[in-house]
């Protein structure tokens, strides 16, 4: 047995354990929903059916994936409802990602160039609201932006409105909310890929007749790249599939695909719609993973 | 280089011959000081830089080298005094308006540029038409030897190819002034001894005036036509290296620049320009007179190791030679050269260094060898103590 083998050993044996996580947390449930997707709606206990299982032998078995069928997923492309609600998650992702990196990207510059020392209060303060329960959070928006919340009385004290505007159950309490809420996870990879670069390139920039815009532009900017696709990324992906801020926050007239999956799942109890809606979802979020990654491979090679 | 060996020892202490042929200096900073809260960088500090110059800023670190080449630059202002280039004070210029670049220490090579876009960038800035940025790309490229490298990115360049990147990047936009901040500090030796020679090569084709920040008085010496010494914010010494070398102009110099003995002593006796002086542990000394008076009687003895000789019995032509009796007490050998520590008989000891001449040396000088320290009159500096 050479050198080489006796080393590596106990690392391949390590790094077959992501693997099994994945399998057993990850590959088995995705089976299960995968299946579930594909069968009938039934009124019994599990509500759907074919059932797989050994009673019936081979022959059974045989019987069970015979009924399998693509019904579900023909629903989802027949029906408004559906296409309508993955449409306004995206849209709402969309948006929100936009206006969380607009917003993020001058608090994550700001932080990156205070002193050392004020950079780590910075950071406290950033991460602070998790220390409060999500929920609670945004219960707390429902109090401020309520007909007589805190928002409205400020509104009307300072003479701004006559009357108290209606701001629950819209659009914009709904951005408000979504905004607030993943505001950290677009600052924190943001500041870490600019609080490590170099000032000196900056200097360099100057140096070379570039005005302070021009090098913000033409250096701080590309340079952040990876932060701005890794904070993008880790925004947009849970907005998509977001339940609780737009149930709580926004209007009922439409629905992201969060909501319609917990309709499909609880109240019209119809688990294979529920299930074929979320392999759905799982394909589409896939999509903007896969650019990512062909993109940070991209940038390795260019190394 | 116009120095070193075509000027005659007679000439180490005149004025360098470069500052004679420009009157009107190209850079002229006047009494700046830069102070960081309590800390004074650079303090009062007045300095003339002609066109086409190879100057070198050598000091300690912290004796603020670097803040005057950053002033240069326009990172930092000064809290007083004028810096004029080519008549004009720039001290309120913005840095990306000033006719000066700067190659920066650690080179500061933009990572997500390749090689072409790095050198382009400042030309980019200038807004010069397409071909004329890509014929000068080219022509930066060729002079720096960085042709096949124009794709590649900063971290795909081994570190000698950087150091020319960041070159040709600073030389692009054709600056009045190239401002350099210990450009080759990051090299390994044999690198740095070649790139010292390239640069100077490159200098004297351009003819463009180039300031060097370093550390390292080798390559300082090597480099540049005239060296500003700096010590606590101030020029100790401004000259030419065989002056800086030949005839430092204080003990500190001195002591800073290459090896030396220094020995203290008091004048005893003053005539026909040689002076007598009773020196500490090593006995009386005849030594030539320096031009400039000297305060007081107490006086400082500087002499390099390789100008004083040994020898086994007194030199039998002593007329006019110190010769000092002592004993060999360590015997380093460097190769082209051995450097002795001698005991003198009257307690001081000196470095001696003599060159390896022969290669079969049966006669070197042992540790415990009774031995004649002699130098001449003309080979000590006196300095101020």
């Amino acid at each position: 047995m050479s050198a080489r083998t006796i080393f590596t050993r106990p690392a391949r044996r390590a790094s077959v354990a992501p693997y099994i996580w994945m399998v057993l947390f990850f590959l088995v449930p995705f089976g299960f929903v995968l299946k579930i997707s594909l069968s009938q709606t039934a009124i019994a206990q599990p509500p759907y059916l074919p059932l797989f299982g050994l009673t019936d032998g081979i022959a059974g078995l045989k019987a069970a994936f015979a009924a399998l069928s693509l019904d579900s997923f023909w629903l989802l492309v027949s029906d408004n409802l559906y296409i309508a609600s993955y449409g306004r998650s995206l849209v709402v992702a969309l948006v929100s990602t936009a206006l969380l990196l607009a917003i993020g990207y001058p608090i994550a510059y700001a932080m990156a160039r205070l002193p050392r020392r004020w950079q780590g209060v910075a950071m406290m303060l950033v991460i602070v609201p998790f220390w409060t329960s999500f929920l609670i959070r945004i219960y707390a928006w429902i109090n401020i932006l309520q007909h007589d919340g805190l928002l409205n009385q400020i509104l009307l004290a300072l003479h701004i409105v006559s009357a108290p505007v209606v701001w629950l159950s819209t659009d914009s309490a709904m951005y408000l909310g979504i905004v607030y809420s993943y505001l950290p996870f677009m600052i924190l990879p943001l500041y870490a890929t600019l609080a490590k670069q170099d000032g000196a390139l900056l200097e360099a920039a100057a140096d070379l007749g570039a005005s302070r815009l021009v090098a913000f532009w033409r250096v701080t900017f590309p340079l952040s790249l990876g932060g701005v696709g890794a904070g993008v990324l880790l925004c947009f992906i849970p907005i998509v599939g977001e339940f609780v801020i737009p149930d709580l926050l926004a209007g009922s007239d439409s629905m992201m695909i969060g909501q319609t999956l917990w309709l499909e799942f609880f109240t019209n109890k119809d688990w294979p719609v529920a299930s074929a809606l979320a392999i759905v979802l799982l394909a589409l979020l896939i999509v903007p993973l896969l650019v990512y990654d062909r993109l940070q491979r991209r940038a390795l090679e260019a190394r | 280089m116009t120095t070193a060996t075509d000027i005659l020892p007679d000439a180490i202490a005149e004025a360098p011959l470069i500052v004679a042929a420009y009157p009107m200096p190209l850079l002229r900073v006047d009494g700046v000081s830069k102070k960081f809260g309590a800390f004074t960088a650079v303090d009062g500090l007045s300095l003339d830089i002609q066109a086409g110059e190879f100057f070198a800023l050598l000091g300690p670190s912290g004796c603020g080298k670097t803040t005057l080449l950053r002033m240069l630059a326009g990172f930092e202002t000064p809290d007083a005094g004028k810096i004029l280039l080519d008549g004009e004070d720039i001290a309120a210029v913005l840095p990306h308006q000033r006719p000066v670049n700067m190659m920066f220490q650690n080179y500061a090579l933009f990572p997500h540029l390749s090689v072409r876009d790095n050198i382009a960038f400042g030309l980019k800035r200038a807004a010069l038409p397409k071909p004329e940025i890509a014929a000068r790309v080219a022509e930066m490229v060729a002079l720096v030897k960085l042709g096949g490298l124009e794709k590649r990115k900063p971290d795909q360049l081994s570190g000698g190819q950087k150091q020319r990147v960041a070159l040709a990047r600073a030389l692009a936009r054709r600056p009045q002034l190239l401002l350099l901040d210990e450009p080759l500090a990051a090299l390994d030796k044999k690198l740095r001894e070649e790139t010292q020679a390239e640069l100077m090569e490159l200098q004297r084709r351009l003819g463009t005036t180039f300031v060097i920040v370093t550390h390292d008085q080798d390559e300082a010496m090597t480099m540049a036509d005239r060296i500003g010494v700096m010590k606590d914010g101030r020029l100790e010494q401004v000259a030419t290296p065989r002056q800086l070398y030949e005839a430092p102009a204080s003990r500190w110099i001195a002591g800073f620049v290459g090896d030396i003995n220094l020995i203290e002593g008091e004048v005893t006796l003053q005539d026909a320009h040689r002076l007598t002086v009773a020196a500490a542990g090593a006995g009386m000394l005849t030594v030539a007179e320096p031009k400039a008076p000297l305060p007081s009687r107490a006086i400082c003895l500087a002499i390099r190791p390789e100008k004083i000789r040994l020898s086994r019995r007194a030199p039998t032509s002593a007329g006019g030679l110190n010769s000092i009796e002592g004993v060999v007490t360590e015997v380093g050998y460097l190769g082209g050269l051995s450097v002795y520590k001698v005991q003198l008989d009257h307690g001081a000891t000196l470095r001696v260094a003599l060159a390896n001449t022969n290669r079969l040396d049966v006669d070197a000088y042992g540790v415990g060898q009774k031995v004649v320290a002699w130098f001449a009159p003309d080979d000590c500096v006196v300095l101020p103590r």
